[in-house]
């Protein structure tokens, strides 16, 4: 009796995983159709060209003060811990390079994508979500406009357009935030930590590589906020879980990346 | 050109295993105002999602225009659904967009007249549903009688053949929906449109329809004209025009018998 019982629960778990199994590959089945036809439906987004630039103000612009304060106390912070230890090895002035280094391969792209994620993502995958709601899309649908052109790839773009510019931004206002710490605060020689920076940051190895970081963080996050909009169920709960779902997804997606990526980047 | 702008040919739908519709037949001639009305659930507005090919049928068809609606590719389906309008049931409107803009929208997006052009035709529709001096307002500022105004101007923005109407009466108040009901007969005769209508608004249906189908347990059960309809003995017909509680359709949901369910669950909580 005991030990059909356990069977039984056995099974009933087994099931359960595999219905969880079932349902994750069908999401990302999905996830990489939309991610095909917002590609495959972007035309329109660069022949009427004013429809991205609508979505850019909404998801790049307004993220502007997240990103610009966020930027200035993480250069801070930074430059705080990182003097603390650089004085003990009676290297200072390296301060400078520490700072930038940190935000332009790492915390630049990385930090962004989260903050991205959870100002912009949660608006586009809610927007969407209320849209369907509200048979806006349906609407768009009976009147033969493709939603996926008019709704979708614009803020697809927006986002991959945004990202590397809110990173670029991010990493500039963190460098400020650290010279204002390290130079004016701490005492630390101005030359050094400018030339120092000049000298040990390299182009391609440390700028190019932060920036083709941020585009792939732009199109995971863009597409996952798109993509949970477009699936949530049509209610208010829905919706609410499908927000949820964008910030989860994103920040482990991201972290995730960040790392495969960084290490191909010093493998090649 | 055939005479009947849609028809619907022994047509079944169903989902998750339950069949919604059991081979309904239904023809909608050109010019007419035509209703489809039953009980809530019974699938009348799935059967204008089909009609506009949101969906498609498990078997038989639906023709517009001559064309079979499930057959077409994507590019076959817009341009069938350019012949439509439709009328939401809370409008639709796009929240982000004045009712201007609102009206405006398929005009930018389908066509490519240019703005002063657009301009004037939305303001004719505008007028024409009484909403002219409202384009500058957002659909947030707007009551449920007059969001439903603009979404009609909207829906007969490029001069539709077929104006699906999705219970265009509900939860409005007395002067809205007689407003709306009027809206729905002059604009159908002004446009030389067909109008389909899915309601359970009964006298106002009554008013405007040329011709009513019934529908109940996914089958047409009765058609004619509203006056047919409202003299009918069928036991359906007669308790939904007459709005009786019990009837065919009865009051209570099945369920087990009602004292053995109220001793089972207090004996369940003695123990």
């Amino acid at each position: 009796m005991i030990k059909s019982k356990l069977m039984l629960s056995m099974l009933r778990h087994l099931r359960g995983m595999g219905h969880r199994m079932i349902e994750r590959t069908w999401r990302l089945g999905a996830g990489a159709r939309l991610f095909f036809l917002a590609i495959v439906y972007s035309g329109e987004s660069f022949k009427r060209f004013h429809l991205t630039l609508r979505e850019i103000y909404f998801t790049g612009v307004m993220s502007l003060l997240i990103i610009i304060v966020s930027a200035f106390f993480v250069g801070m912070v930074l430059a705080l811990q990182g003097y603390n230890t650089l004085q003990k090895y009676g290297s200072s002035e390296a301060i400078g390079v520490l700072v930038a280094l940190a935000l332009v391969r790492e915390l630049g792209p990385v930090v962004t994508a989260l903050l991205f994620a959870g100002r912009a993502g949660t608006a586009i995958t809610a927007e969407i979500g209320l849209m369907k709601t509200t048979e806006q899309l349906s609407a768009m649908e009976m009147m033969a406009v493709n939603p996926i052109a008019r709704v979708v790839a614009p803020r697809f773009w927006a986002g991959v357009i945004s990202m590397p510019i809110l990173a670029s931004i991010f990493s500039m206002v963190g460098i400020l935030g650290g010279y204002l710490v390290a130079v004016p605060l701490i005492g630390v020689d101005d030359g050094a930590f400018w030339s120092q920076m000049q000298a040990n940051v390299d182009f391609s190895a440390d700028i190019v590589n932060g920036v083709i970081k941020s585009l792939v963080f732009g199109v995971v996050c863009t597409m996952i906020a798109l993509f949970e909009g477009f699936d949530a169920p049509p209610t208010a709960e829905g919706v609410s879980r499908a927000t949820t779902r964008t910030v989860v997804i994103s920040s482990l997606t991201v972290l995730g990346l960040d790392f495969i990526l960084t290490s191909f980047m010093l493998v090649v | 050109m055939t005479s009947n702008i849609v028809e619907i040919d022994n047509l079944s739908f169903g989902y998750k295993g339950r069949l919604l519709h059991k081979g309904i037949n239904m023809v909608f001639p050109r010019g007419k105002v035509i209703a489809i009305m039953g009980g809530s659930g019974s699938g009348k507005t799935t059967l204008l999602r089909l009609i506009g090919g949101q969906i498609k049928p498990s078997h038989g068809e639906v023709r517009v225009d001559g064309d079979v609606v499930h057959k077409q590719d994507r590019e076959g389906i817009y341009t069938l659904r350019r012949k439509m309008g439709m009328l939401f049931q809370h409008g639709a409107l796009f929240t982000d967009l004045s009712v201007f803009d609102n009206v405006a929208f398929p005009m930018r997006e389908l066509t490519d007249l240019p703005e002063a052009m657009i301009r004037d035709l939305v303001l004719m529709k505008l007028n024409a549903v009484g909403l002219r001096g409202a384009h500058q307002f957002m659909p947030a500022e707007l009551s449920g009688g007059m969001a439903r105004r603009v979404a009609l101007a909207r829906a007969i923005a490029l001069d539709p053949a077929i104006i699906m109407y999705d219970e265009p009466f509900a939860g409005l108040d007395p002067i809205s929906m007689g407003v709306i009901c009027a809206l729905i007969r002059s604009l159908n005769d002004a446009l030389g449109a067909t109008s389909i209508i899915v309601s359970h608004d009964v006298k106002e249906t009554f008013l405007i329809a040329d011709y009513v189908y019934f529908v109940a347990n996914g089958e047409v059960a009765a058609e004619g004209t509203p006056d047919d309809l409202m003299q009918s003995k069928l036991p359906f017909v007669h308790q939904f025009v007459h709005g009786d509680k019990d009837g065919p359709v009865p009051f209570h949901y099945p369920a087990a018998d009602y004292r053995s369910e109220l001793l089972q669950a207090s004996s369940g909580q003695k123990g």
